[in-house]
């Protein structure tokens, strides 16, 4: 029997570096039994590499890791798990063509003799971890299959099967519904009654005031405090992970909008999204705001000609349009800024000139050559407009801040003139001051008169720049609001799949 | 699609598309082709198959595990050469019938070195299986010239050509062989957890690792088999000739890749299994076979196969494209 007060688990002086990085800068953390600690960071602050040092990912180059009072190394994954420590991946790390049985006890199946799995004892036990959960699924069935939100569900599943000192939750309710983030928070508390120690990673303040009973908070790698959650409050936990109070201003005074730019009536591509109809005017930037597989992101991939719907209309300019490639997208004045940008939004080895000029190189020619003065005239333009911070053009995009990087993206539609801009999660991975300074620019763009979609999975970033709010669950639209009329409360509700009661 | 669900049979040939195509030329060849229902003929069919399907088994596991081996055609040349050359040495001269025994372990052997060659370079420098087996393919070839010194090896003693005649009851017993391997490799693959370790690698190999599965060893077990499988293939090869030559096993690897593939195994890993992997080592053997005994020449059905795999992937394609909504991409 331990005492009652050592550790569950223990971080000392962790430093882990990487080429020309100091990831975490002497980090100290501990989990006691039977509690819950909130780590909390900015993107980019150590937590997931600081998770990953726990689970025998990376190896720290300075500092202990103690479980149960003892100095212990941990090198790899299994041999965290074998001390009982477990981490639950943000991202989904399941391999989507094995059952969820499969995934669950992935790496350590059960076996008899001859190294043969003994599919039996492996199917009765994941059941009963599912039924555990209250999931609605069984474990046969193949995990490609599953809705996201299942998925998550597998993956949390996998904390269950061996007796867990530790359990680690890297943003676990990132794409839950509420009923089903009650199930999460009962198995949480459970767990904790259990004397299992907690590390919950969120960047919900709701979720963390509710669940945890500390809150360490780091940044930039460095250990910025532990508080007790009964005494805190969210100002002075946002003061000590930002460096400053956060500006939650919304942007004011609606400006005059132009004429309506792009509508969309009863568009539906089954079994994707449903019955979707809006509009945006020139000048406004309408706000899309869901959980992951709502459906957004499939809204925006139709509007840009890579999906065929199968029903509705698109209307751009008043007349009705057909389009059926990104070509005739780019020509009808539409622009995605596509949700990943390294995958989707860049060739990230091409230099920045290149990557911004891409889609419409084939008209920067003279004679048979591509014009270079024109490449690097378009460039220079873009590059003042949205203060692009390269040393040259020449620079390859890889190299550049995610804010850089995504400027570079933004001034490749813009050099195309387009009338309507859709950028789908804007700041995703994006550190806060250039959040703040994409937001500005989102605002500007449409003060300059172009209507602009903003797909965000962030409440604050929706609240922060957009004028109307169309709020999606499940691939219909829930509620549309005005910026005026919006509360959290009531979004939240939308996008959790909750009828809003008719507004008087 | 709803209307096929129902029947059991039929939804199986849904997620086997290749079975559809081997019956539907079975059938074909069955009634254009004159002697192509003879039990003589089958029988012919399946050992025609087993040297490249043999070497198929192999490419399965390598090909879930997210590799590829494109020196299998070179390894079963060498393992050819060891097997004819081995036993007219003059150390097992006074062995009898024995002297085949350890040319066969050798040949043996030399595969599964040549395979855990290629998968420990694989493994610990992690350059794209592609390019290791296809500089291994160049070299094994190589190797295979400077120990055959561009000669053809004939087997001395008899009762090596004559075991490719044998037969277990009415099955001639390269066909039996066959047959095991089949059920043996499936049996790993479907039932052991070095098996499922093998898709999860081949599926997510990020998910792999986080889970602490130890990806190189596997791979290297996957390439040792395959390498064992090219050179059994190999060994039966030459019993089959009575003979090794240095250009054996050309173009093999591309005749294997292209059996897996139709057998529905994805080149990225991850998915497919060995009941695909015999339909389309079938497949490609009755189309050989019946093409043959209808006299259409050989450069035909060259055509027609290539016609072939990429139609099926072409649909293959078009299936999976409306599963993820139809993004156009």
């Amino acid at each position: 029997m331990t005492m009652p007060h050592t550790p569950a688990l223990q971080l000392q002086g962790i430093v882990k570096t990487f080429p020309g990085v100091r990831a975490l800068d002497g980090v100290d953390f501990d989990v006691r039994p039977g509690e819950v600690h909130a780590l909390l960071g900015e993107n980019g602050a150590g937590k997931s590499t600081l998770m990953k040092v726990l689970a025998g990912m990376y190896q720290p180059n300075e500092g202990r890791i103690l479980i149960g009072g003892k100095t212990v190394a941990i090198r790899n994954p299994i041999e965290a798990k074998a001390q009982g420590v477990v981490l639950i991946h943000q991202e989904l790390s399941l391999v989507p063509e094995m059952s969820a049985a499969e995934n669950i006890y992935l790496g350590e199946l059960p076996r008899k003799s001859l190294g043969r799995v003994d599919w039996k004892t492996l199917f009765a036990k994941s059941n009963a971890i599912l039924e555990r959960l209250k999931c609605r699924f069984r474990a046969e069935v193949t995990v490609a299959n599953l809705s996201i939100a299942n998925q998550q569900m597998v993956e949390i599943a996998r904390a269950l099967t061996v007796d867990a000192r530790v359990v680690v939750f890297d943003e676990p309710t990132a794409s839950l519904t509420d009923a089903e983030k009650v199930v999460l928070f009962d198995i949480i508390t459970d767990l904790k009654a259990q004397g299992v120690g907690i590390v919950y990673i969120s960047h919900r303040m709701d979720e963390i005031f509710t669940l945890s009973d500390r809150i360490t908070v780091l940044r930039d790698g460095q250990y910025r405090g532990t508080l007790d959650t009964a005494a805190t409050n969210e100002d002075e936990v946002t003061r000590l992970m930002i460096g400053r109070s956060l500006d939650l201003t919304r942007h004011e005074a609606p400006p005059e909008f132009g004429k309506t730019m792009l509508e969309v009536r009863n568009l539906s591509c089954a079994p994707l999204f449903r019955d979707i109809s809006f509009s945006v005017r020139a000048g406004e930037v309408v706000g899309f705001y869901g959980l992951v597989g709502a459906g957004r992101t499939e809204i925006a991939e139709t509007l840009f000609g890579l999906r065929s719907p199968s029903a509705g209309e698109i209307l751009v300019d008043g007349q009705p349009v057909q389009i059926t490639n990104p070509r005739a997208a780019i020509a009808l004045g539409i622009s995605l800024v596509p949700e990943n940008r390294k995958e989707q939004g860049l060739v990230l080895h091409m230099n920045c000139r290149d990557n911004m000029t891409l889609p419409q190189v084939q008209d920067l020619t003279s004679g048979p050559f591509i014009s270079n003065g024109a490449e690097i005239a378009i460039f220079d333009q873009y590059r003042d407009r949205l203060a692009i911070k390269t040393p040259s053009w020449k620079q390859s995009a890889s190299v550049l801040s995610g804010g850089n990087q995504q400027k570079i993206v933004i001034g490749k539609w813009l050099s195309m003139q387009p009338r309507v801009l859709i950028v789908d999660e804007p700041t995703r991975g994006i550190d806060v001051g250039s959040k703040s300074e994409i937001h500005t620019l989102l605002r500007e763009l449409a003060a300059q008169g172009y209507a602009v979609i903003v797909i965000s999975s962030e409440m604050p970033e929706v609240l922060r720049v957009s004028d109307r709010i169309v709020a999606m669950y499940n691939g219909r639209i829930m509620r549309e609001f005005d910026i005026s009329e919006v509360t959290e409360d009531n979004l939240v509700q939308a996008i959790s799949g909750i009828k809003a009661e008719e507004v008087a | 699609m709803s209307m096929f669900s129902n029947n059991p049979a039929l939804r199986w040939l849904m997620h086997n598309p290749i079975w559809g195509f081997v019956l539907l030329i079975f059938v074909f060849f069955s009634l254009s082709a004159d002697h192509f229902f003879d039990a003589r003929n089958l029988q012919n069919i399946v050992v025609q198959t087993s040297t490249i399907g043999l070497i198929a088994l192999g490419m399965t596991l390598v090909m879930i595990n997210g590799n590829i081996d494109l020196s299998v055609g070179a390894t079963l040349a060498l393992a050819a050469a060891f097997a004819v050359d081995v036993q007219s040495w003059a150390a097992f001269a006074t062995w009898g019938n024995w002297q085949i025994l350890p040319a066969v372990c050798l040949a043996l052997l030399a595969g599964i070195a040549m395979g855990a060659i290629n998968g420990f370079i694989v493994w610990k420098t992690g350059v794209d299986a592609f390019i290791v087996t296809l500089g291994a393919m160049l070299g094994i070839r190589g190797l295979v010239f400077v120990y055959t010194g561009e000669q053809s090896f004939y087997a001395a003693n008899f009762a090596y050509s004559d075991f490719s005649m044998m037969s277990l009851g009415p099955f001639p017993v390269l066909a039996v062989i066959f047959v095991l391997a089949v059920i043996a490799v499936h049996w790993l693959l479907s039932r052991t957890v070095h098996g499922r370790n093998t898709y999860a690698v081949g599926g997510n190999r990020e998910a792999a690792v986080n889970a602490g599965i130890r990806v190189g060893p596997h791979m290297m077990i996957n390439f040792m088999l395959i390498g064992f499988l090219a050179a059994l293939s190999g060994v039966l090869l030459s019993t089959q000739m009575g003979a090794a030559t240095p250009n054996l096993g050309r173009d093999y690897e591309l005749w294997v890749i292209t059996a897996v593939v139709l057998g529905g195994t994805k080149l990225t890993g991850g998915k497919g299994d060995i009941i695909g992997t015999l339909g389309g080592v079938l497949a490609i053997g009755i189309l050989r076979n019946g093409m043959n005994l209808m006299q259409v020449p050989a450069f035909y059905v060259y055509v027609i196969l290539g016609s072939i795999l990429i139609a099926v992937l072409f649909l293959d394609k078009r299936f999976n494209r409306t599963q993820n909504g139809g993004l156009r991409l």
